[in-house]
């Protein structure tokens, strides 16, 4: 009864994962294939050729906002309205950009070379407490090495000393 | 059709133009299929504005409003168009809404969620109660039939109901909202709002110097002014308006 008719399995159960994993990778891709065919035959397309949108070089517009500069509606004068005021010189300074990138650059309080200064030392001291120790011995022999001519490794290396009678 | 092959654009600046009349742009260099390229030694000619009253044709640019020719030339401004502008400056007392514009509107209906503006166009602007700042659910804005509201359009074009908003685009309301319950409103040519907006408009810097006040210009058509603690009350203000409106036009 086993052997006469084999049950033939449907493609869509085939497709499941489950069925794949005992699957040889040729069968695999047979079956991959078969897939891309049946969606590439149903899946609908155009069959115009390709327009290629002219580049233009002029942009329509129906509002006048930009054409004109218009400024902002809101206007308020002589301190009426202190909120519309800073909103005034806002939203027309948003405008004029070109003009107020001059004054963009805030007066730091710490200069530049100040700061690369302290950048630098900072850098490796904060740097130092997250190195491991051995990197730490290492980094201490380097600096070591650095000072020996202006003075003498104090430290030798330790051996056993035996002690003397 | 058209009488004509049409004129260079730059003759006609100033000049008044009708509907149908062909301007001709100069022919740029570098024609459809080539790239602008980057960084050319003679200026790119950049993008051009073609404002409102002109629209796009094969040959140029068509004229579909009857006014005078204005242009702005290149590099002029650092938000305009890097190729300069063209424009029709018509007079008109209608308004059409187009998006982006800032507008003062009347509430006219509360239906649900929606608040139904009245901004002078063909059809009543639709403003949501969230697009208010600050506003969730639970926390509805305090905006009764009646009131004005200062707002930008998000969608206006001729085939959907035009919707305002009263935020911008990273949720801060930047002066947009209910304007103050006492004051005045003037309704006034479109014309005289553009002028009024202008970077350098006389009656304006004259009118800061005589005293304190507020004003909110919609381009609409439509001026709100604060009720002033001074004599002067909206009938002078609005004569003060009319008389001003043809000097302003020249």
């Amino acid at each position: 009864m086993a052997g006469e008719v084999k049950t033939k399995l449907s493609k869509n159960l085939l497709r499941m994962k489950f069925m794949q994993r005992g699957l040889d990778s040729q069968t695999k891709k047979l079956l991959e294939e078969e897939e891309k065919k049946i969606i590439s035959e149903e899946h609908w397309y155009l069959d115009l050729p390709d327009l290629k949108e002219k580049e233009s070089f002029i942009i329509e517009e129906r509002s006048f906002m930009p054409c004109e500069d218009l400024l902002y509606g809101r206007m308020s004068f002589k301190g009426f309205n202190p909120e519309v005021e800073k909103l005034m010189i806002q939203m027309n300074s948003k405008c004029k950009e070109e003009e107020i990138e001059v004054d963009d650059k805030m007066e730091a309080d710490v200069s530049d070379e100040e700061m690369a200064r302290r950048y630098e030392t900072l850098v490796g001291t904060i740097g130092k407490k997250f190195l491991r120790k051995r990197d730490q011995r290492v980094l201490q022999d380097e600096d070591e090495d650095g000072d020996s001519n202006a003075r003498p490794s104090k430290k030798a290396k330790k051996k056993f000393l035996k002690p003397q009678d | 059709m058209a009488a004509g092959s049409g004129a260079p654009a730059e003759s006609c600046v100033g000049q008044v133009v009708l509907p149908g009349d062909v301007l001709l742009l100069p022919a740029h260099p570098e024609d459809d299929g080539e790239r602008l390229r980057l960084g050319a030694g003679a200026a790119p000619r950049g993008r051009l504005l073609c404002g409102p009253g002109l629209r796009r044709c094969p040959t140029g640019l068509l004229v579909t409003k009857c006014g005078l020719l204005r242009h702005r030339p290149a590099g002029g401004g650092a938000a305009g168009a890097a190729g300069g502008a063209y424009w029709v400056d018509s007079q008109q007392k209608r308004y059409v809404p187009v998006k982006g514009d800032h507008v003062i509107g009347i509430v006219t209906a509360k239906a649900g969620d929606v608040f139904k503006l009245d901004v002078g166009g063909s059809e009543q602007a639709s403003l949501s109660y969230l697009a208010f700042e600050g506003a969730t659910k639970r926390n509805r804005p305090n905006v009764q039939v009646g009131d004005l509201i200062y707002g930008q359009f998000l969608v206006a074009n001729k085939d959907m109901e035009p919707e305002m908003v009263c935020i911008d685009s990273s949720g801060r309301s930047s002066g947009m909202g209910l304007i103050g319950q006492d004051g005045f409103l003037f309704k006034v040519s479109l014309g005289l709002i553009r002028k009024l907006l202008a970077p350098k408009c006389e009656i304006i810097q004259e009118l800061s110097q005589l005293y304190p006040f507020e004003l909110v210009l919609g381009m609409n058509g439509r001026i709100w002014k604060c009720p002033s603690c001074l004599t002067l009350g909206s009938s002078p203000w609005a004569c003060g308006l009319l008389v001003l409106e043809p000097l302003v036009q020249l």
